[in-house]
Order: C-alpha cells, then sequence, then structure tokens
C-alpha cells in the first residue's frame, strides 16, 4: 500500500488536520490546517515562538503531535491504521514514514565522528539498503553538485559552516525524499557564505520535484523560490499568500492580520 | 633492609603474573559490564533500566572488599563450588569497577549533543544504529579521562608495579584520548608536562 502512493495518489503532499501541539501548558500549534502540493515550495515566515520551527519538527517526528493528524503522502505521518481508528505509530511505521522526509538543520548537525563522504552514504546503507559502492558513487555525486568534490576525505570539523551546510543538504538529498524540510540553514552562517547556500538550494528546488518546506528569515529568497509563503503569528496562519501579492501589498488592507504580516516584514527587511 | 631487598623483590616478582592477569581481566570483564550497565540505565524499557540501577546501586553502595568477601567464602555456601581465587579476583573487580563505569558510560552517552540524535533521526537510522553508529563513537571520547584515572587507580595493587601500570596507563590513556578527540575533530586537551599531572590514590 505505501508503496505505490506515488502512482496512485494526486492528494497533497503534506497536509495537516486539526493539528494541536501543546509543551506543557503552552500551545504552540493551536487547530492548524494546511495544505501543501506535490513539488510546491511552501515558506513559513512569522516572528520567533510563533511555531514555525516546530512544525517542521513534527513533519521529521522529531516532537509528537498533542491532537490530530499529519499525512504526508496521503498516508497518517505518526499514526496507524487499526480497525478503523487511527493509533499511535511503532517505530517500524515511523521509520517507513521518514523515508519520504528529509531535513536540514540551523547547526548542520553532521557527524563528527564520520568523514564528510561517510556522513553522506552511511544513511542510505544503513537505512535504504543500498550497496556500499552504488552509496559512495551517488555521494560523489552530490558533493560534486554541492561544489565540494574535493573535501571527500574531510572531517566536518575541517570545513567552514558554509560547507558543512553543502554537505548536510547532500546528505539530505541522498536519501531521495520526496519532502524536504529547511529549517533556518543560513542562520548560523557567516552573512558572506549565505548567498552560496541559498544559491545552491534554488537550483535544487527548480532542478528537481522535491516538496519543500522552508523556515527561513531570508525575505529574498523567500520571494525568489516560493511557491507560496505563509505567515505565522502565535500558532495560527495569518496570511497565505503567494509571495508577490503578500511582499509587495498592493492595496494595503484594513484587514488587522495583513497589518500584522507588514508590521513583522518592516522590522526584518529594515534590518539589513 | 637493603639486605632483604632481594627477598622483598622476589616475593613482589612471584605475584606479578597473578597480578598481570587479574588486572588484564579485570579490564576486560569492567569495560563489558560498564558498557552493559550505562547502556541498560538509558534504556526504552523501565525493567531494564530497573536492572542496571540496582546492579550499579549494589555494586558502589558496598566495599570490594566486603563483595570479595561474599563471593570467595559466602557463594560457595549458596551455589556448592568454589571459585578459583584468580576468578573470583576478576569478577569482583569486574563487578566493582563495572559498576562506577556505567556511570561514566551514562555520562558520556548523555553528554553527546541532542542535536546528534535528531540528525540521527533525519537520517532514518534505526534506535539501534543511532546508538552504535552516531552517539556511542563520540561518547567514548568523553568516557577517556574519567576512564583512565579509575582502571589505573583500582589495579594496580603492588607499588613497582602500581607504579609503572600508572605511567603506562596515563600516557596511553592521554595517547588515546587526544587521538579521539582529534577523530571527532575536538582540539585535544593542552599537553601538560610529562607526567605532570599524574596522581595516584583518592578512590
Amino acid at each position: 500500500m505505501s508503496v505505490n502512493y506515488e502512482q496512485s495518489f494526486n492528494g497533497p503532499m503534506i497536509q495537516f488536520d486539526n493539528v494541536v501541539k501543546r509543551f506543557g501548558q503552552l500551545t504552540v500549534l493551536e487547530d492548524l490546517n494546511f495544505d501543501v502540493a506535490p513539488g510546491e515550495f511552501v515558506t513559513l515566515i512569522g516572528p520567533s515562538g510563533s511555531g514555525k520551527t516546530t512544525i517542521l519538527r513534527l513533519l521529521m517526528t522529531l516532537e509528537k503531535l498533542t491532537e490530530g493528524t499529519i499525512y504526508v503522502g496521503g498516508e497518517p505521518l505518526s499514526h496507524l491504521h487499526k480497525d478503523d481508528k487511527l493509533v499511535e505509530a511503532n517505530e517500524k511505521h515511523l521509520r517507513e514514514a521518514r523515508k519520504k522526509i528529509g531535513m536540514v538543520f540551523q547547526q548542520f548537525n553532521l557527524f563528527p565522528n564520520m568523514k564528510v563522504l561517510r556522513n553522506i552514504t552511511e544513511a542510505p546503507v544503513r537505512s535504504l539498503g543500498r550497496s556500499r559502492d552504488e552509496a559512495e558513487k551517488r555521494g560523489s555525486e552530490l558533493l560534486e553538485m554541492v561544489g565540494l568534490s574535493d573535501k571527500v576525505d574531510a572531517h566536518p570539523s575541517q570545513l567552514s559552516g558554509g560547507q558543512q551546510q553543502r554537505v548536510a543538504i547532500a546528505r539530505a538529498l541522498a536519501m531521495e525524499p520526496k519532502v524536504l524540510l529547511l529549517d533556518e540553514v543560513t542562520s548560523a552562517l557567516d552573512p558572506e557564505l549565505v548567498t552560496g547556500v541559498l544559491h545552491l538550494l534554488k537550483e535544487i528546488a527548480e532542478t528537481t520535484d522535491i516538496t519543500f518546506l522552508c523556515v527561513t528569515h531570508e525575505m529574498q529568497f523567500a520571494r525568489d523560490v516560493s511557491d507560496r509563503v505563509m505567515m505565522f503569528d502565535s500558532g495560527h496562519v495569518i496570511e497565505d499568500a503567494h509571495p508577490d501579492k503578500l511582499f509587495t501589498d498592493p492595496d494595503p488592507d484594513p484587514d488587522p492580520d495583513h497589518e500584522r504580516t507588514r508590521e513583522f516584514l518592516h522590522a526584518v527587511l529594515d534590518r539589513g | 633492609m637493603s639486605e632483604n631487598f632481594g627477598v622483598i623483590f622476589s616475593s613482589i616478582l612471584d605475584g606479578l603474573t597473578t597480578t598481570i592477569w587479574a588486572t588484564l581481566g579485570g579490564i576486560a570483564l569492567t569495560i563489558v559490564l560498564a558498557f552493559a550497565a550505562g547502556l541498560g540505565m538509558l534504556s526504552r524499557w523501565l525493567a531494564v533500566r530497573w536492572l542496571a540501577r540496582i546492579y550499579v546501586e549494589v555494586f558502589r553502595g558496598t566495599s570490594e572488599v566486603v563483595q570479595l568477601f561474599w563471593i570467595f567464602f559466602v557463594l560457595p555456601l549458596l551455589v556448592g563450588f568454589r571459585l578459583v581465587p584468580l576468578f573470583a579476583g576478576i569478577l569482583v573487580l569486574g563487578l566493582n569497577h563495572g559498576a562506577y563505569g556505567g556511570e561514566i558510560v551514562r555520562g558520556a552517552v548523555q553528554s553527546v549533543p541532542k542535536a546528534q540524535h535528531e540528525g540521527a533521526i533525519a537520517c532514518n537510522f534505526s534506535p539501534a544504529q543511532r546508538m552504535f553508529r552516531v552517539i556511542l563513537p563520540q561518547a567514548v571520547v568523553e568516557m577517556m579521562p574519567p576512564f583512565g584515572p579509575d582502571i589505573m587507580v583500582i589495579y594496580g595493587v603492588e607499588l613497582a608495579f602500581y607504579l609503572v601500570l600508572a605511567i603506562l596507563i596515563t600516557i596511553v590513556m592521554r595517547a588515546l584520548e587526544s587521538a579521539g578527540a582529534k577523530r571527532i575533530g575536538r582540539m585535544p586537551p593542552p599537553r601538560t608536562k610529562f607526567l605532570a599531572k599524574t596522581q595516584g590514590g583518592g578512590v
């Protein structure tokens, strides 16, 4: 059933169905509903603490949902069908579900005990059952694509932040995800390294049919690559629009939500 | 005193083989039990956590001499056979220091940043792969500094042997530590003067 979903499934790639996430007393996401179509590039913007990163972490199964259901490729992500009901998924289901999803982190999270190539090949070998040779061939191609062919045998600690993030991108792509989650991937980089990484991501977005969900404060990048931008504030989507509409704001709207977006964009864009 | 030196030295030499075997056997058993106990205390299963915790508390909380006494004199009354003295010694060394080592292993594993667990989940590793391919290789480097003195202090029983062993273990552990640190890309600890920090005693 899960093997053929790409042929038979035409619905949204990601679907949040009344998702609630609480940390103790604190409600981070409240009754969240949204869809992302296959191949779409969606950027989440909003102030810190508005729940953007939590959405990515829920999708990567790094956090558990409090209520509601997330569907990826039409199948419940962290639940199982059992007697017409949804029950919490076991590790086996989670490992199957995670095959569709990759994530690039703000702090790269490369494995310091493995060389660069090993960082990229270990996961395909261990969890997709690729042969070492096959994985290394693909890994070398990916390293070439991110412009780091000469760093195959380096340790992550010998690379600059920008280079580490490129390796992390290659590592995520090596798993051939349907969905790629980008969690503030340039926030930890020196300003001069940001452009290169964003350029690479733009190229990947344009040349593959991967579905992207991206949290970023790089508004120009968001505007360039996104098919849709969602503005978050305190756990709610307060605007969901094409970037041109959201960023240019042609006719000032009396809507208070829109006012909040404008305020946020002003604050972020004036900074530079 | 000086005329007895030959006698003293030869009786020390007589015990040397036994000491070496007890030391090597004890270290081997310590390492195995330390990893078993340390990982056991971090298990997903409550029963395993409890079992490991009870083992650690019992063997850390009672003295080594009492444990030796029990294993060698009391256990035979319960099970009907007596262990060879050397094996009894190895068993007690291993059980006792394995319990201390268990805390070192647990602490080292927990000191690996959460981001590494999350990176490993994003790579879709199984829980066992996460532990053995990502977390433990990094944790082992953290274990080196506390394990070194533990092994050194505990197993050198005879004075002469103790000194040689202490020096050797210090050198080897320092080398392992800095090699390990280099491997995961951390700055090795600053080099101290040759053996300047070697200390004995203080269990």
